[in-house]
């Protein structure tokens, strides 16, 4: 059987009676998507729950007596478990946006828009707040009636239960991503003083606190409730290039139109195997597969750029092979070059190919780094700055002095002491006024003054000279001593 | 503030930025109402054989933000300056929203500061969260010339050692790091006389503090030593009234040796440290007081966390 190596996907024109005049903006039409039961769908929900849980759950969690996941703003502190972050360590974020950057990649080239389908925040959310609305309103059938009935009082009562759903999963939403900022426990406690819960004298939120629960639940709301699919197709800059990462190798979810056509209705009574017979293919044409898509498209037509991979229609379709004894597999995950090999398996060969392999060395590469990185990490910070206002001067018995501030900042979550050590100039003394002595996670300027004897100060002569600072982080019963060492110069008087 | 001093220019500004608005409602509104034939939305361009460009109708919602952006410019130049010279009606500025910051950050900082109001200076040199205090204020607003150690340099008095020019109170430093003090040294080279006589007083000034000197010279000079005596005292011990150092000690704020003498009796010296009145609160020169104070009288040794 010999198939095209490609078909030209037709123009879908904007109306079907050529010779309308249409207007450049139009009106979209909703789509209820039926909602659909099976093996990915199952593995979606899988998502929504692990995904979820961890957003819901994570500013909850307790952690060394501070919540585990805070990202400071103010203090300019990020708090991740064991972890506590920096502005200095700026470079991390940029190495997680290639990690998830290099991982979209990977996943992008062997499967397609795995991503979209499945973990996307706009696809969770969506199929979060279309199950309220599936178990408010009732299912496409249903949702359809209801749209078109007049205005009542039971449609009233199901469209405002709906809305009121939303908007408190919408509100949650926001209120758990401001918990990631303020802690969530104290932002619980400003909320309960807003709606007059809390004991007298309790704060409400701050402004711009109020202003982004409001703003990010007003976004879930509209995003997840009405916007859905145009998001996907308008907006979403990583749905236009992932389009780039396709090739024929990549599993894209496919109508095989070779096993399908001619598609139409059949008695149930026609067995497979008398099909070819009669002239018709597998495909029944019973249109689920478009009630079921939630960008309501028609798989059947090809590859289109609104799919987002959510194998909604193979779920749905697999059923009704099953209810006509037909093999499954009439819309599935396949590969252009498999489709047009006939291949009914995936080619485990084919998805080994160069451009995988490229992708995924370059991921774990970069994984192993961020990790060692992470891990290497040193638990303080020095920075050397000398003083401006005095270069060098002159003190008791003929030493030479000069002044630094030691900009020093404890990463850790306890207290630290810190010595001051310094070396590269012969007989070179750091004098330091008080103990060093750190709060958790505190920085502070502290002034060193150091003093080369004479004769060393002679036999380097005048102008500026290296000097190495070795900051020592005293060993207490926790961990060992560590010590970070800065680059500076000394400058000797003419 | 308008950079703009010409009277045309601020009504050419508001006129082209208001043109600019309506033209864009005028697009939007020629738009909405241009049809395109529904059979075959392309626009004609054909790449590579087959591919075509399509006209699909932008979803109206697109069309409703494109509004919305316009409401909002033109709600924000009514409310914010952007028409040439039009302030707004909010009355913003950039000096306003920098005031009512700095009075945010100050109504901030106040409760920390509420505590100390109360204690002595020597009280204040031995509290931890003072001492944490007062060190960052001197790093931010006091070490650019006392150095971050606060021994100075030539010409920015030591602030570690017990020789104090205008006098080593709490009190005293307080009002020094208010009001400023300003050093003032006449040249004196009329009063002394010819420049043999100033070359000599200068060398009696050095034998005061048995530094090396020409002990014939100073021999001669100390009956000229009258006309300094005026303000540094009979035996050169200064006079903190008037910031007049203390000549009979070995330190020497503007250079050591006969030279740098001779040159001060010449030609005088006028020496400023400014007044942070304003740029600091009562509280805080208070405890930055006590903290220099304490570098001199024996403060806080270890320094704990300030919260």
């Amino acid at each position: 059987m010999s198939r095209p190596a490609s078909r030209v996907i037709p123009i879908a024109p904007v109306s079907d009676d050529t010779g309308e005049m249409v207007s450049l903006y139009a009106k979209q039409a909703t789509i209820h998507a039926r909602s659909v039961h099976g093996w990915f769908a199952a593995w979606r929900w899988a998502l929504v729950w692990l995904t979820q849980l961890v957003f819901y759950g994570l500013p909850w969690l307790p952690w060394n007596g501070r919540p585990a996941v805070l990202f400071d703003l103010g203090a300019r502190r990020f708090y991740i478990f064991d972890l506590v972050l920096y502005p200095q360590d700026f470079i991390y974020l940029t190495g997680l946006l290639i990690l998830s950057a290099y991982g979209l990649f990977l996943f992008t080239a062997v499967a397609g828009r795995l991503w979209c389908g499945y973990a996307c925040p706009q696809t969770v959310y969506t199929e979060i707040f279309m199950w309220v609305e599936h178990h408010i309103e009732g299912d496409r059938q249903a949702r359809l009636k209801l749209d078109a009935a007049p205005w009542g009082a039971a449609k009233l009562a199901r469209r405002s239960a709906k809305h009121a759903v939303w908007l408190a999963i919408g509100l949650w939403t926001g209120f758990t991503f401001v918990g990631y900022f303020t802690p969530i426990r104290e932002l619980g406690g400003e909320v309960l003083a807003l709606i007059g819960l809390a004991g007298p004298g309790s704060a409400g939120p701050g402004p711009w606190e109020a202003f982004w629960v409001l703003f990010y639940g007003f976004a879930t709301y509209g995003n997840a409730g009405f916007m859905r699919e145009q998001v996907c197709k308008y907006m979403c800059p990583y749905a236009r290039f992932q389009s780039a990462m396709f090739d024929h190798d990549t599993l894209i979810i496919s109508y095989d139109g070779g096993r399908g056509e001619p598609r139409g209705s059949r008695p149930r009574s026609l067995a497979h195997d008398a099909l070819a017979a009669q002239g018709k293919g597998d495909c029944i044409d019973c249109t689920l597969c478009v009630q079921v898509c939630p960008t309501g498209i028609d798989i059947r037509e090809g590859l289109q750029y609104e799919c987002i991979g959510c194998a909604a229609c193979i779920d749905v379709c697999n059923g009704v092979m099953d209810k006509m004894a037909y093999p499954r597999g009439l819309i599935r995950y396949a590969t252009q070059n498999g489709l047009t090999a006939g291949q009914s398996r995936l080619d485990w060969r084919r998805v080994f190919r160069p451009r995988v392999l490229v992708y995924g060395v370059i991921l774990l590469l970069i994984s192993v780094g961020f990790v060692t990185s992470l891990v290497l990490r040193s638990p303080m910070r020095v920075d050397v700055v000398r003083d401006r206002g005095t270069l060098a001067r002159l003190v008791d018995e003929g030493r030479i002095e000069n002044v630094y501030r030691l900009q020093i900042m404890n990463a850790t979550e306890s207290e630290q002491r810190y010595r001051v050590v310094v070396s590269g100039i012969a007989g070179a003394q750091a004098q330091v006024r008080d103990e060093v002595r750190l709060a958790p996670a505190e920085s502070r300027w502290v002034p060193v003054a150091v003093q080369v004897p004479p004769q060393s100060a002679a036999a380097l002569g005048p102008g500026a000279h290296p000097l190495r600072f070795e900051i020592i982080r005293e060993a207490d019963g926790m961990q060992p001593a560590a010590s970070v060492s800065e680059k500076s110069t000394f400058v000797v008087p003419r | 503030m308008s950079d703009f001093v010409a009277v045309g220019w601020p009504l050419f500004i508001a006129i082209v930025t208001i043109a600019g608005l309506a033209a864009c409602l005028v697009l939007l509104f020629i738009a909405s109402r241009r049809k395109v034939m529904a059979g075959d939305n392309t626009t004609g361009h054909v790449w590579d054989e087959d591919l075509r460009e399509l006209n699909n109708p932008l979803p109206l919602w697109w069309m409703g933000l494109f509004v919305l952006t316009v409401l909002f410019g033109a709600l924000y130049l009514v409310l914010y300056p952007g028409l040439g010279t039009h302030p707004g009606q909010l009355r913003w500025t950039s000096q306003s929203e920098y005031e009512s910051e700095m009075a945010r950050g100050r109504a901030q900082v106040e409760p920390l500061y509420a505590r100390f109001t109360t204690m002595s200076a020597a009280e204040l040199a031995r509290d931890p969260q003072a001492h944490a205090l007062g060190e960052r204020l001197f790093i931010n607003n006091c070490a650019q010339c006392h150095g971050s150690d606060a021994r100075g340099s030539k010409g920015f008095p030591n602030l570690t050692d017990t020789d104090w020019l205008h006098g080593g109170s709490p009190e005293q430093i307080a009002q020094s790091i208010a009001q400023g003090r300003q050093g003032m040294m006449p040249p004196m080279a009329a009063a002394v006389g010819s420049a043999d006589d100033v070359r000599n007083v200068a060398n009696y000034v050095l034998s005061l503090s048995g530094s090396p000197h020409d002990s014939i010279a100073a021999q001669i000079g100390r009956t000229k030593f009258t006309a300094c005596a005026a303000c540094h005292g009979p035996g050169g011990k200064g006079n903190p009234a008037l910031g007049a150092p203390n000549l009979s000690d070995r330190i020497w704020l503007h250079g050591w040796g006969e030279e740098a003498v001779v040159r001060m009796i010449n030609e005088g010296k006028t020496n400023l440290m400014p007044a942070h009145a304003g740029r600091l609160s009562d509280a805080q020169i208070q405890v930055l007081a006590a903290y220099v104070w304490g570098l001199s009288n024996g403060g806080a040794t270890t320094t704990a966390a300030a919260k």
